[in-house]
């Protein structure tokens, strides 16, 4: 598997560091009664079979953390943006 | 012909004969021989013995999918077990066994398993050696282990070494005959980046082996122009010796070169085999097909192989299989062997052919139309075949040939099956994508001028496709036979593992009807060659028996590797002492002048302990603690990960990842950090300068550097992009050494330029950029872990090994000594400091003693987590000091504890000790524990469980502060 | 038939031919009081002992491929007992319990051997983790020895001790680990719950849960509607997926883990060990093959199948412990689907919904606790509450904060 970082281009696999769904978003209040949110967050994933946006990091390459979509079944990656382009996409939507 | 070797052609080189063992037996063979073939030439057919039945066995192939010939090639340490002898190119001096066998390969007492084989069918080892139970790994077990398996493996270290490489190309094609000749021959004239491999020793493929005609020329002659053109050509890399083994996402290839396997010992510069990755924009499979046996009555006496093989032995290797051959077809090929062995001498008895009728041209050989063979005559030597119809003949091989299957296994590492085709009775890929196509035999496509077409078809990346050139085919016609079902003894589908036509039905019958299933029931296609010559045959026999086609039973799961691969060639270089890379502080020099024991921390190798004369371990790191708590010690705390952050929202960012508030630091100190995960677990800690109120200097334990800079990227970048901070992990860039004990000041104090040193200019947990040694910028920081006056001095990396010198010379007088982590280790145990044993990853800031570190403030990682019940149950295990009751007894980590009263058990398990020191300030031993609701439990004794060490005894629960709890050492 | 020895040797003189089907193959019913999802180990013990310890037999196991076809056919084998949390520790040597008498109480010889499995350290507090550990095995009865250079050398000298990175400073071993023949484990479960009745019913895949006002009606398959009373999924690898099917999103990422195989080789290494220093650890089956792992490649996925770079690292690894075996040959790699859950523990329990069940997370652990997960499960479904060996397995404890995690790397399934 490679994979093509805006910033170095195409990579193999093992310069980089996955972490999960990045569909998921951290809460922004800290009330108690947005417990649920906060559990959804940091305890459940859709786990989807296909395809599926996660957080990749360039950990050996420029350290820029990475939002993936990969299909889980075939590996094929079909694109790549920055974790601050995705959230700064995130806002605006 | 003298002998087996034939007077005329081949490839061997006549002039120079090799010399090789063979079970002890010397012979002789020619250069560009196989020891196969050089056996075969010597008349030795008798080349191993099967798992199961330890029959004779002889070679059935020519190539890597021989099941049978497997030795043990060379001695002592370079000993390799299981090599095909197919496969191992003759050289001088070469040493081979056979294997699974005693005493010898000829007279084999395992043997004697066939006499009882009635019994041991398929599956017979699940349904017994159940009673009585004590007997299975005592007895029964152990018997079948020393019966199973092949050769025998060293377990010397490998002599030789390996070589990792990685390579890009816009076309790679996989096999040097007729169709890869020609894929590679378009794409490199059009300009693209080739790489052909071939796992042979030379290129050519099938056309080494074959009569053919191509061009006017001899197919030999016709690939030797086409090599010459590629390989004067830049573009093209020309791989032989190269298998390639698997197929991986985004069209990777991984591949094995054996660059000298074909010599007794690679020359100390060069490697035994290069291990390679190869990236490829488009593959073309050009492996040609695999010869498939027929399963019937002795269809592995040696001197039984394949068409394929018996001719490529005589075309290639000048090597006669025999002196009198009969041929058992379905198909064409078995004509083409009884013609090529004729027109070399030998005679041939006979063609039979199982199809009622057939147009090929037998040159002459009786036809025996319809014919069966249903069993073969002879033990440990073919004597003789008897047909369907009892007639009998004479004869010393067996030439046999049940039809071809496509060699596409690697387009199937990837999930995708293949389907069945009946027009040539084979498996035939399905589309895998453009990145990766079959051409030729391997699509199907049986004909020789099919395979150039197709060839240079698959290889025209772009412009034109080159000129085909004409050439003369065999005419390709096959009739499945399966199994000659009335077979007079043994009929095997799978070699090596003794596998039988009998033993799939059987297995179809107890349930075992999914292919999968049946091969795991039988173990059929589980071999070294995993099923590439039987496992159409097995799928044909279960299909027939279950009522199936062949598309309904399918085959089994095709994955890596194509043929075996050594472990050294994937490990390449990354053994012994360079597994990983060795990370050595910048003060390293400085420790090893000073007689420091280096002890393996992660990748890092840190100063353990410094011993004078004799000392222990403990002896020694006793001496540094007295010596630093007493005077001064110098210690080198370079490995803790130092993260420079800088910017506007500096403090804010510090703020959300640490559970304590840094945005109330003052410019000029430093604080104490403790860090949650989001599950509101600790993470790590460290202390924090601020340098200016927009900079800071963060440090985190060593263990969790490179984490705790991906988390703060990840919390950055991903959470709060909008926050205007930098930072850079400067753990490398700056050495840094603590300096502590009552002497600790006065001895700076000699190398500091101007500023004094006094409580007043630097009171405890200042951090200030100073100058030292008359000029060389540093920073210092008064904070301790030993509990001492101390500091930490960190100078730029280079400077390391020099200040670390001054500063002894300046402590001289004073008695400055050296101490590694070994005494640090105790101090902060005597000081009730956690640190990794208490920061397991499953301790909240409350069990550690540090709940009133985290805010209610502000939000950070893992507050809102770290609320929840779980998290604040009192009984929860906290850190607690625990000593022994007896104070002469010495505690150990990874004790558990007990309530005093209690007998053991998990229910009644209140907690363990996680760190222990002696403690010579103490004269004790003593220790850190995590009790559960432990900081109600000072001055409870408890029992200490130590079962794996069978030491058991009582201590009390104290503070973890076990030394000087007013702290008042920190400002002496 | 009872399988014995006198049942091959009279079976021999028939050539064999009346050996009965080891299962049946049933059409579907109607309905059924209980139905699992998944015919691996997992879901054919639950059956077993549905049928076995509580009488429930007219129980339905649903196989989407062929029986045996996921981790159960796809692991390296080990079994163990040496959990270190509470949680943990008294169920897997349950598991260990039932390993050791499973072959006579299933008339099936599954190959239970029980030569040990050695952990090897490499630093101090490695060994002191170890400790740890096997004190939490012996304080309950589990057996457990911590071992020097010495006596790890006794055992394997050919582990490298003289040139390693990463020096080996001794071990912690449990002499009643070993392994199990794995696709037998599944073949004796199955026949077992088939001889009791259970209807094992293979290529038929679960598309639906149909669900009436809370509670469980059945599944909807390939091969129609099948009415239960209750439902139990026992799919881990697939569990998000079929989780789903009810509504339901677990705390769990399905990532793909790596094995290996060599060549079969004359006895190597009699027992499994494993490296400290990297990840890789080996037996060797009575075949012949060194059987061996590591970690998993670190992505999500459902493929079964992994990529080089691990594949590397393993190999790595695996000559660093052992450098005998550059010269052997590698001869097969495959990979399977897990259930990482969020604190690398796994989930036997209820759920939200009535009548469904949910046993998965099994990260790489599956294999070994098999006959318990089986047992606790049957238990589960039948008396509609968990018994209290796997009381700590709660769906509920992440929300709770009461986590069972033991390599305490916390809510990140890739790291466990």
């Amino acid at each position: 598997m490679r994979i093509n970082c805006p910033h170095c281009g195409t990579r193999p696999v093992e310069e980089f560091t996955f972490n999960g769904d990045a569909s998921v978003q951290r809460p922004a209040s800290n009330d108690p009664k947005t417990m649920d949110q906060w559990f959804d967050y940091v305890y459940l994933r859709d786990n989807p079979k296909g395809r599926f946006d996660e957080y990749v990091h360039h950990s050996s390459g420029c350290r820029a953390w990475l939002v993936v979509t990969r299909d889980t079944q075939t590996h094929e990656v079909f694109g790549v943006v920055t974790a601050r382009d995705h959230a700064k996409k995130r806002v605006k939507a | 012909m003298t002998g087996f070797r034939l007077a005329k052609g081949g490839l061997v080189d006549r002039s120079t004969a090799l010399n090789f063992q063979f079970d002890g037996k010397v012979f002789s063979g020619l250069a560009g021989d196989t020891l196969a073939s050089a056996l075969i030439a010597n008349d030795v057919h008798l080349m191993g013995r099967s798992f199961k039945y330890h029959r004779p066995r002889g070679v059935i192939s020519a190539g890597s999918s021989e099941p049978n010939a497997l030795v043990e090639l060379r001695e002592g340490p370079r000993k390799e077990a299981n090599t095909r002898a197919t496969m191992i190119e003759l050289y001088d001096g070469l040493v081979a066994k056979s294997q699974n066998r005693w005493p010898s390969l000829d007279l084999d007492v395992g043997a004697l398993n066939s006499i009882v084989s009635a019994m041991f069918v398929a599956g017979f080892y699940y349904k017994t050696f159940m009673w009585p139970k004590s007997f299975w790994e005592k007895i029964y077990e152990p018997i079948i282990r020393k019966a199973a398996g092949l050769g025998v493996a060293s377990k010397e270290a490998d002599p030789d070494k390996y070589e990792k490489a990685y390579a890009h190309c816009d076309l790679m094609v996989v096999g040097s005959g007729p169709t890869g000749l020609m894929a590679a021959l378009a794409a490199a004239r059009s300009g693209a980046r080739v790489i052909l491999a071939d796992e042979s020793a030379a290129l050519g493929g099938s056309l080494l082996n074959e009569n053919e005609e191509i061009g006017g020329q001899s197919g030999g002659d016709w690939a030797a122009g086409v090599i010459a053109e590629l390989a004067s050509m830049s573009n093209v890399t020309l791989m032989p010796r190269t298998t390639i083994f698997g197929w991986y996402d985004d069209n990777i290839f991984g591949a094995v070169e054996r660059v000298n396997d074909h010599v007794l010992e690679p020359s100390p510069y060069e490697p035994r085999q290069r291990y390679w990755r190869i990236m490829a924009k488009r593959a073309v499979m050009a492996a040609g097909a695999e010869e498939r046996p027929i399963v019937f009555g002795g269809n592995d006496v040696p001197g039984v192989m394949l068409a394929f093989a018996m001719r490529t032995y005589a075309n290639r290797y000048a090597a006669a299989a025999g002196k009198s051959v009969v041929v058992f077809t379905n198909n064409n090929s078995g004509y083409r062997t009884a013609r090529d062995m004729k027109a070399h001498g030998v005679h041939v008895e006979a063609i039979i052919d199982s199809r009622k009728e057939s147009l090929a041209d037998a040159s002459g050989v009786r036809v025996l139309r319809g014919g069966m063979i249903t069993n073969v005559t002879g033990g440990k030597r073919v004597t003789g075949v008897e047909l369907a119809d009892h007639r009998g003949i004479s004869c010393d091989a067996v030439a046999m040939s049940g039809g071809w299957s496509p060699i596409v296994n690697l387009m199937y590492h990837r999930g995708a099956k293949p389907k069945w085709d009946e027009r040539i009775a084979g498996f035939v890929p399905t589309n895998v994508g453009e990145a990766f196509v079959a051409a030729g035999s391997a699509a199907g496509k049986m004909l020789l001028s099919e395979c150039l077409a197709d060839g240079a078809r698959a290889g025209t990346l772009k412009g034109k496709t080159p000129a085909i050139p004409k050439c003369r085919d065999e005419a390709f016609a096959v009739t499945p036979l399966w199994w000659v079902k009335g077979s007079a003894g043994k009929a095997f589908v799978d070699y090596q593992n003794d596998s039988t036509a009998k033993d799939l039905p059987l297995a179809a019958q107890e349930g075992y009807r999914d292919i999968e299933l049946a091969k795991r029931y039988t173990t059929a296609g589980m071999a070294t060659d995993q099923g590439k010559l039987g496992n159409v045959n097995a799928i044909a026999i279960l299909a027939e028996a279950t009522g199936r086609t062949m598309d309904q039973v399918g085959t089994t799961t095709f994955r890596p590797y194509y043929t075996p691969v050594s472990f050294g060639a994937i490990a390449g270089p990354f053994v012994g002492h360079h597994f990983q890379p060795v990370r050595k502080t910048p003060l390293h020099e400085w420790a090893e002048e000073q007689g420091a024991v280096f002890v393996e921390t992660g990748l890092w190798m840190r100063s353990s302990w410094f011993p004078q004369k004799r000392e222990d371990w403990l002896a020694s790191a006793s001496r540094e603690v007295l010596a630093t708590r007493e005077r001064v010690g110098l210690c080198d705390v370079s490995t803790l990960g130092k993260i420079d952050v800088q910017g506007n929202d500096a403090a804010e960012f510090l703020n959300r990842l640490y559970c304590n508030t840094f945005s109330t630091l003052d410019v000029g100190k430093a604080r104490y950090g403790l860090m949650l995960r989001e599950d509101g677990i600790v993470f790590d800690d460290g202390t924090t300068s601020r340098l200016a109120a927009d900079h800071f200097l963060m440090t985190t334990t060593t263990a969790n550097a490179a984490r705790v800079m991906s988390h703060m990227e990840f919390c950055h970048q991903a959470h709060w992009h909008d926050l205007d901070v930098q930072y850079v992990s400067v753990t490398e860039q700056w050495a840094q050494m603590a300096i502590a004990g009552p002497k600790a000041r006065t001895t700076l104090q000699k190398i500091v330029d101007g500023a004094t040193l006094d409580d007043a200019s630097f009171p405890y947990l200042a951090a200030k950029e100073i100058s030292i040694l008359g000029g060389m910028t540093a920073r210092l920081f008064r904070i301790s872990f030993s509990g001492e006056h101390a500091y930490e001095l960190a100078v730029p990396a280079d400077y390391g090994n020099m200040v670390a010198r001054s500063i002894m010379q300046a402590g001289e007088e004073f008695g400055i000594t050296p101490y590694g982590i070994e005494a640090l280790s105790i101090m902060r145990i005597e000081k009730g400091h956690v640190a990794g044993g208490e920061l397991n990853g499953t301790t909240t800031a409350g069990d550690l003693g540090l709940g009133k570190m985290m805010s209610s403030k502000k939000d950070y990682i893992g507050r809102m987590m770290a609320a929840r019940e779980g998290l604040m149950d009192k009984n929860r295990q906290s850190v607690v000091g625990i000593r022994p009751s007896d104070a002469r007894d010495k505690i150990r980590a990874g004790s558990h504890l007990l309530k005093k009263d209690d007998a053991p058990s998990m229910a009644a398990d209140q907690g363990y000790i996680s760190s222990v020191a002696w403690s010579p300030m103490l004269n004790m031993w003593l220790g850190l524990a995590l009790l559960a609701n432990g900081r109600e439990r000072h001055g409870e004794v408890v029992k200490i469980f130590d079962g794996v060490r069978n030491i058991h005894m009582y201590g009390v629960i104290c503070d973890p502060m076990h030394y000087d709890r007013e702290n008042k050492k920190l400002h002496v | 038939m009872k399988y014995s020895v006198f049942s091959l040797l009279k079976s021999t003189l028939s050539g064999h031919k009346k050996w009965p089907p080891a299962w049946r193959d049933p059409q579907p019913k109607k309905d059924y009081d209980v139905i699992i999802i998944g015919g691996g180990g997992h879901g054919l013990a639950t059956a077993y002992y549905l049928a076995k310890v509580h009488g429930i037999s007219n129980v339905a196991v649903l196989e989407k491929s062929w029986l045996g076809s996921g981790n159960v056919g796809r692991n390296t084998t080990i079994i163990r007992s040496n959990y270190m949390l509470p949680g943990n520790n008294p169920f897997y040597e349950w598991s260990m319990k039932l390993w050791e008498g499973l072959e006579q109480d299933f008339n099936f010889n599954a190959m239970v051997s029980q030569r040990g499995v050695l952990n090897l350290c490499h630093s101090d507090p490695q060994r002191d983790a170890f400790a740890r550990r096997g004190n939490a095995m012996r304080i309950d009865g589990v057996d457990a020895e911590l071992l020097d250079t010495e006596a790890v050398r006794d055992m394997y000298p050919f582990l490298d001790f003289n040139n390693a990175r990463f020096p080996i400073k001794g071990g912690i071993l449990q002499r009643r680990g070993g392994t199990v023949r794995h696709d037998a484990v599944a073949w004796g479960y199955a026949r077992g719950a088939d001889s009791r009745g259970v209807d094992i019913i293979q290529n038929c895949e679960v598309t639906g849960i149909k669900t009436v006002k809370g509670k469980v009606a059945g599944v909807q398959t390939n091969r129609g509607f099948i009415g239960c009373k209750k439902l139990g999924l026992a799919a881990a690898g697939n569990s998000s997926e079929v989780a789903a099917m009810a509504g339901l999103k677990l705390p769990i990422e399905s990532h793909v883990l790596q094995a290996f195989v060599s060549e079969g080789l004359k006895p190597y290494i009699d027992g499994v060990v494993t490296f400290g220093a990297g990840h890789f650890y080996v037996s060797q089956s009575d075949k012949g093959g060194l059987v061996f792992g590591g970690d998993i490649d670190g992505y999500n996925s459902y493929a079964r199948r992994g990529n080089l770079p691990m594949v590397e690292h393993v190999i790595e690894a695996g000559v660093a412990m052992i450098p005998g075996l550059a010269r052997v040959r590698v001869l097969r790699s495959w990979g399977g689907v897990m259930d990482m859950s969020m604190d690398g523990s796994p989930i036997i329990d209820k759920t939200s919904i009535d009548g469904l069940y949910l046993n998965a997370g099994w990260c790489y652990g599956g294999f070994k606790a098999t006959p318990a997960s089986g047992w606790c499960f049957a238990h589960t479904i039948a008396n509609n509450e968990p018994h209290k060996l796997n009381a700590a397995y709660r769906l509920d404890r992440f929300r709770r904060g009461y986590m069972i995690d033991e390599k305490g790397q916390g809510a990140t399934p890739n790291l466990h």
